[in-house]
């Protein structure tokens, strides 16, 4: 097993495969004598144990990229020096800390992220927000969005996630007077998710256009699309024309109004398919 | 930075005696490096503010990450940054592995700081011919694109292609190294510093580059900080940080390099920055070569990635351009609920309005260049 460890690191299961073959001959070269069926039995037992605690062992002394990936599980963080200081500073915002990973999470109250932010930036040094975004989960009951924000603190070299939920029709209040590059990702938060933010300067869209109906990250978006057309060229399209959902690109040309020529048309038609 | 404010006036004092005009600027222009809108205010020639628009890229991308398993979305992240594809899938399947608790062999782990260190070359090549060009030096252009060829060569040579790269696997690399690669990097890397001694022969002294650069377009680090400004654009400000050090990933805790960083905040710092950063990536390419492990490329893992209930990670990792960084949901299916990039060109050129109010249209140009915004990756 060493050698063939020593010789090719990575064809694990190769080797294994006859050593019990091995194991077994063996006690029988070395004892000719005892020639019962009891003995042989035995001995091909304490050989295959011995193989399987050599298994056992070779198994656990592998290096971690042969065995399989131990996924990662969340635990409580209240012990922790900053969710301590933010306990002191903002007991009734914090809704829980844990840890996934090594990395920090906390839910904030919403109404509160604005003071955490500026306590954290102001008292713990986090001073860079690394990213904010928003998230979407239909099945929650209520506040089925989130939002995210992941503040680094550079002297202490340590990330911190913060989530805060929401609904559709609440606002966030805006940490853009804290950091002022949250302009932009609430933005698009607001963009994709169509999550408000109050005193927010530019509330506006800002990948897609304004008066894009729809917010395209919603898992309730259809994939294919929605009919935008008629939104954005309203002297060209009406509300039934233009592109529509499901028909990929097709796009349709709009059909001619029936109510009021509706002789004419229904007398061309008529014509046309005779 | 500027004592002008725009909108404290309501009668602005003005350059010529004329009044203040809104010029459209892009984003069919060559100078923004892709699709960036620009809407000035402009008094003659100073610009009093600046109203990036942008989305004329916008693809969806975290929209079709939600689509498809986790390993079908290698190629997606490509597609954000097209000059620097490799750091790229090294945050994307980084941010996998986290989620997942894999560890990466150590020869994996050595090719992939290979991969990514030849990457940062490559876009601080492109970057130094579009903002020497930009400026108006056209020979860079073509002394870097020779260097930058043998890099995309040696990509093709390793996986294929040669900008959309997608080299590597939630878990480890796809592939070995091919034989001859290794001799074929050393030389060229040996051969590149050089080159950039060329490059700086063009430029470094030249009173043309100076006086385009020096002094414009001041980013002040309490500035960049505020606006989650990371990369070469924070070091040129004077700030210290590299998540290669910070919070090493891959090999970068087992090979020695320095951070440079430069304290005038403007644009020839930023220059300056980036020039000893691809000096210091050959230090880094160097020892990798020499260090390079045996062994297995790829760890064991399971033929469907789940990623575990109700989880999330972020993880990041140091790009050409500054924090690239995945922030992945996990719902226990095949394909990630929530993927959302922190692009590092987006975050840069938000400051944009910071640094070129109060300057020169013809400045502008010089800001954007230095920023090195890669539209693909504002826009996703």
């Amino acid at each position: 097993m060493s050698e063939s460890e020593n010789g090719k690191p990575d064809t694990g299961a190769t080797p294994e495969a006859p050593k019990p073959g091995t194991e077994e001959v063996e006690p029988t070269s070395a004892e000719p004598a005892s020639d019962s069926e009891e003995a042989k039995a035995a001995a091909a037992a304490r050989a295959k144990a011995e193989a399987a605690a050599k298994r056992a062992a070779a198994e656990a002394a592998k290096p971690a990229w042969e065995k399989d990936p131990v996924t990662p599980e969340w635990q409580e963080a209240d012990q922790d020096p900053l969710v301590q200081a933010l306990r002191g500073t903002h007991a009734e915002a914090l809704q829980s800390s844990r840890l996934f990973a090594g990395d920090l999470v906390v839910e904030v109250a919403r109404e509160e992220i604005r003071n955490v932010c500026r306590t954290l930036k102001e008292a713990q040094g986090f001073t860079l927000l690394v990213d904010l975004l928003g998230a979407h989960f239909p099945e929650r009951e209520e506040d089925p969005f989130e939002v995210v924000y992941i503040l680094y603190s550079l002297d202490a070299n340590r990330r911190v996630r913060l989530k805060v939920r929401t609904a559709e029709d609440v606002d966030v209040p805006s940490v853009t007077p804290v950091f002022a590059g949250a302009n932009w990702p609430e933005r698009e938060a607001y963009d994709m998710y169509g999550i408000r933010f109050e005193q927010h300067p530019d509330m506006t869209r800002i990948l897609l256009w304004e008066g894009f109906n729809g917010y395209p990250l919603r898992k309730d978006f259809p994939v294919e699309g929605i009919d935008t057309g008629a939104a954005i060229y309203p002297e060209f399209y009406g509300e039934t024309a233009g592109p529509v959902a499901g028909t990929g690109t097709g796009w349709r040309p709009p059909e001619p109004p029936a109510d009021e020529e509706s002789e004419s048309a229904s007398a061309e038609t008529a014509g046309d398919e005779a | 930075m500027t004592d002008h404010e725009p909108d404290s006036n309501p009668q602005p004092e003005t350059l010529f005696g004329v009044e203040e005009m809104e010029l459209n600027f892009g984003p069919q222009h060559p100078a923004t490096h892709g699709v960036l809108r620009l809407k000035l205010t402009i008094d003659g020639e100073r610009i009093n503010d600046c109203y990036p628009i942008i989305g004329y890229l916008h693809r969806g991308t975290e929209k079709l990450f939600e689509l498809h398993p986790f390993f079908q979305n290698v190629p997606h992240t490509d597609r954000m940054d097209y000059v620097a594809a490799a750091t790229n899938n090294l945050a994307y399947v980084g941010a996998v592995e986290k989620l997942l608790g894999m560890t990466v062999p150590p020869r994996a782990r050595y090719i992939r700081t290979l991969l990514s260190e030849l990457q940062r070359i490559s876009s601080h090549l492109l970057w130094l011919a579009t903002h020497a060009i930009d400026i108006g030096a056209m020979t860079p252009f073509f002394y870097t694109f020779r260097e930058r060829e043998q890099i995309l060569d040696m990509f093709e040579e390793y996986c294929g292609a040669r900008l959309t790269l997608n080299c590597m696997r939630p878990g480890g690399q796809p592939f070995d190294l091919p034989v001859g690669w290794v001799e074929k990097v050393g030389a060229f890397n040996e051969a590149f510093p050089e080159k950039v001694d060329e490059y700086e022969g063009l430029l470094t002294e030249n009173r043309i580059w100076k006086k385009r650069t020096v002094g414009i377009g001041i980013l002040p680090p309490e500035v960049a900080l505020d606006y989650g400004v990371t990369g070469p654009m924070l070091r040129g400000s004077g700030i210290q940080w590299d998540i290669r050090k910070a919070m090493p990933y891959e090999a970068y805790d087992e090979v020695d390099f320095d951070v440079p960083v430069s304290y005038n905040c403007d644009t020839y710092d930023r220059y300056l920055v980036r020039m000893e950063e691809m000096r210091q990536s050959v230090r880094i390419i160097r020892q990798c070569l020499e260090k390079l492990p045996d062994g297995p490329i790829m760890a064991k893992r399971p033929r469907v990635l789940k990623g575990p209930k109700d989880s999330d990670v972020y993880h990041s990792v140091e790009g050409p351009k500054g924090e690239i960084g995945f922030y992945i949901v996990g719902d226990g299916t095949p394909n990630p609920y929530r993927c959302r990039v922190r692009p590092p060109s987006f975050y840069n050129i938000e400051v944009l309005p910071e640094m070129v109010r109060g300057g020169l249209i013809a400045d502008l140009i010089a800001v954007i260049g230095t920023t090195d915004i890669v539209l693909g990756e504002v826009d996703r």
